[in-house]
């Protein structure tokens, strides 16, 4: 019964995409790493990576590598199944969030409809949502596998920081989808139309400041990243839950909290930003080449993951790293009474105003 | 026959196919890597490489020991946290056709929402520093 | 054979199979793990059935929550060597017949049980988030109000086991 309504084009049509997605996650997950040295050296009044190609441009490649062929290690008291198998789970679910994303809008191509996202489903928020929270295990995981003190410390810190924002994060998204009314994410970019309608900008961040401040605070928190990267806190635990790991293996690891930022940079354009829509967009769809259209979305989309990316990063190199109550504090004590706020101040001004 | 249409529906299992092909694409990549560089890597194994890692120290005891019951206390409220932000959501996705009375029924589940949260704050189950 | 009911048969298979994992597995964290797999199918039988917020909040809140919780108490316990005592022969033997009784009365049920017709292959709508909600707030709002009773008691528990322990820990 289901396997009629699929056909083959759909079928290579999907699978093109995904690996399209996935080289593409790869590539801007490795350059990722150059221009976090690039972007820190340049704050920091250094050269950064200069040596391998042009600006160092090469090497992303010559530390992928250099990973490939390192010895891995695993150390005797570790628990070998689940020490290995904790950055492969950490990887699978970096790798597993694009799917609901969509990319640009749908094109004809040889008289079928091509939809430049993976899965359009309708509860495709709390499908990013289900796959962050199955990240804790990879990290979980990997630390208590290792049987080391400082990573079990380190990964039950990063546990329990990835729980406690995750609350925040799902509260800070309830006002955003009284707005919109659904869940997927196809809908709630295509509601952000263009820039500006009936008199008010269409990109939620202008009807969402508070919700997206939140969210982006809990998304720093999520990715472990300064100035919450207690879990990675190299003084005070030499490295954190991927002390033991070597090889490849760490590879994934690091690969996989870069991807998951390219990740989230996306997410947060979608939701806040518009995703692929741009001011005038109306008039290049209508006066240009359809390719022209459909490569200007793409390409705005990127333009403005790849601004989040470097806002990441400037942070990180710009402030000082939390404390561990304070980071707790943070979280239960003030986001998510002020996202429970958020929620029922727009809950009541939306009746108000239907009124 | 083009049957296309019908599956770019959003309220069928089949959208829940490519999300499937996902799953096997990224599973795939990851044991390609993993295989690859354990045949790549060298493999010049001793017993003091093997050793876990604690600052040049000499190991005392292992990792397997156990924690701090704040860690746990905080995993519990987050389950159960967790049910409460759940019920809100398919609330937000028909707000607007819910209306007044609707907003009326979360709004008391908020206020017991927060006579829990300010019990547990009350009670220092957050409180970090002793 | 279709599509529809290879993944219905294959999804059956893993959450047995995987249930099976978790009661056999001498590993407590691998008895995890097998929960966490029969989560999984569970939910994929979920989405079969277009219940498609059950399956995602199977996936959140079970997968992603209480098995953490399991994590964090397995982590708790002491796992050095084998710290599990063997249990003695009377154990084993009450355990033996206690388990055989609770078979036969599942098989006595089972018997009992008149052959399930044809299994209900077209989806409905009832399980999407829109209409789930429409009906929560409609028609049970008192039972979503208790609930929220539910967990203030939930939280009162909570708090009252996990202060007390940490009372005594701070005395040692």
């Amino acid at each position: 019964m289901l396997l009629m309504q699929i056909d083959w084009f759909f079928l290579v049509e999907k699978l093109s995409l995904i690996t399209t997605i996935l080289l593409i996650s790869l590539a801007i997950a490795a350059y990722a790493t150059w221009a976090e040295r690039k972007v820190s050296a340049i704050m920091q009044d250094r050269i950064g990576p200069s040596r391998a190609g042009i600006f160092g441009l090469l090497q992303p490649l010559a530390d992928g590598g250099k990973l490939f062929f390192k010895e891995e290690i695993i150390p005797t008291n570790a628990n070998k199944f689940i020490f290995i198998f904790g950055p492969c789970l950490f990887m699978t679910t970096a790798l597993m969030t694009s799917a609901v994303i969509p990319w640009g809008p749908s094109f004809e191509f040889a008289g079928h409809t091509v939809s430049l996202q993976v899965a359009d489903i309708n509860i495709g928020m709390l499908f990013v949502f289900g796959v962050v929270s199955l990240g804790v295990y990879g990290i979980m995981l990997g630390g208590w596998a290792s049987n080391n003190k400082f990573s079990l410390l380190s990964s039950i810190r990063a546990a329990s920081q990835a729980i406690s924002y995750e609350l925040a994060m799902g509260l800070s998204l309830i006002a955003l989808l009284m707005l919109t009314g659904s869940l997927s994410l196809r809908e709630i970019v295509d509601q952000q139309h263009g820039f500006w309608n009936d008199g008010y900008f269409t990109w939620n961040f202008f009807k969402q400041p508070l919700g997206f401040f939140i969210f982006l605070v809990c998304a720093f928190a999520e990715l472990n990243r300064a100035p919450f990267d207690l879990p990675e806190a190299d003084s005070e635990l030499n490295m954190g839950y991927h002390l033991e790991y070597s090889s490849m293996k760490l590879g994934l690891y690091l690969f996989a909290e870069y991807i998951n930022m390219f990740i989230s940079s996306a997410v947060m354009s979608v939701l806040f930003f518009g995703g692929y829509n741009y001011p005038g967009m109306d008039w290049v769809s209508a006066n240009l080449p359809a390719w022209v259209f459909t490569f200007s979305c793409v390409s705005v989309f990127f333009i403005k993951i790849i601004a989040f990316i470097l806002f990441f990063m400037f942070i990180r190199w710009t402030l000082p790293r939390f404390r561990y109550d304070q980071l707790m504090k943070l979280g239960w004590k003030s986001l998510i009474p002020l996202a429970l706020v958020n929620m029922l101040i727009t809950g009541g001004v939306i009746l108000w105003l239907t009124k | 026959m083009n049957t296309l249409m019908l599956a770019v529906e959003q309220s069928t299992p089949i959208n829940y196919l490519p999300v499937v092909l996902q799953l096997l694409v990224a599973i795939g990549f990851v044991i390609f890597m993993v295989g690859v560089t354990h045949l790549l890597g060298p493999k010049r194994k001793t017993a003091d490489k093997l050793i876990n890692f604690e600052s040049g120290i000499p190991q005392v005891g292992n990792a397997r020991q156990p924690m701090a019951i704040k860690y746990f206390l905080v995993a519990i409220l987050f389950v159960l946290f967790d049910v409460e932000v759940i019920f809100f959501y398919p609330y937000a996705i028909n707000f607007k056709e819910l209306g007044t009375e609707g907003f009326m029924a979360v709004l008391m589940f908020v206020a017991f929402f927060l006579c829990g949260f300010i019990y547990i704050i009350k009670k220092g189950a957050l409180e970090w520093e002793e | 054979m279709d599509l529809f009911e290879a993944i219905f048969w294959f999804l059956t298979a893993m959450a047995i199979g995987s249930a099976l994992g978790v009661i056999l597995s001498r590993n407590p964290i691998n008895s995890v793990l097998f929960l966490i797999a029969t989560f999984f199918a569970i939910s994929g039988h979920y989405i079969l059935m277009n219940a498609q917020f059950l399956a995602i909040v199977n996936i959140i809140v079970y997968a992603g929550a209480i098995m953490v919780l399991f994590l964090f108490v397995i982590m708790l316990m002491n796992l050095n060597a084998d710290v599990e005592p063997q249990k003695s022969r009377l154990v084993q033997f009450a355990g033996i017949i206690s388990g055989g009784i609770l078979f036969l009365l599942i098989l006595a049920a089972l018997r009992d049980m008149k052959a399930a017709g044809v299994i209900e292959k077209t989806a409905t709508d009832i399980g999407l988030m829109k209409n789930l909600g429409k009906t929560l707030f409609q028609n049970y709002v008192f039972p979503f109000e208790i609930s929220s009773v539910l967990f203030l008691s939930a939280m009162i528990g909570a708090m009252v086991i996990g202060k007390k322990e940490t009372l005594v820990i701070d005395k040692n």
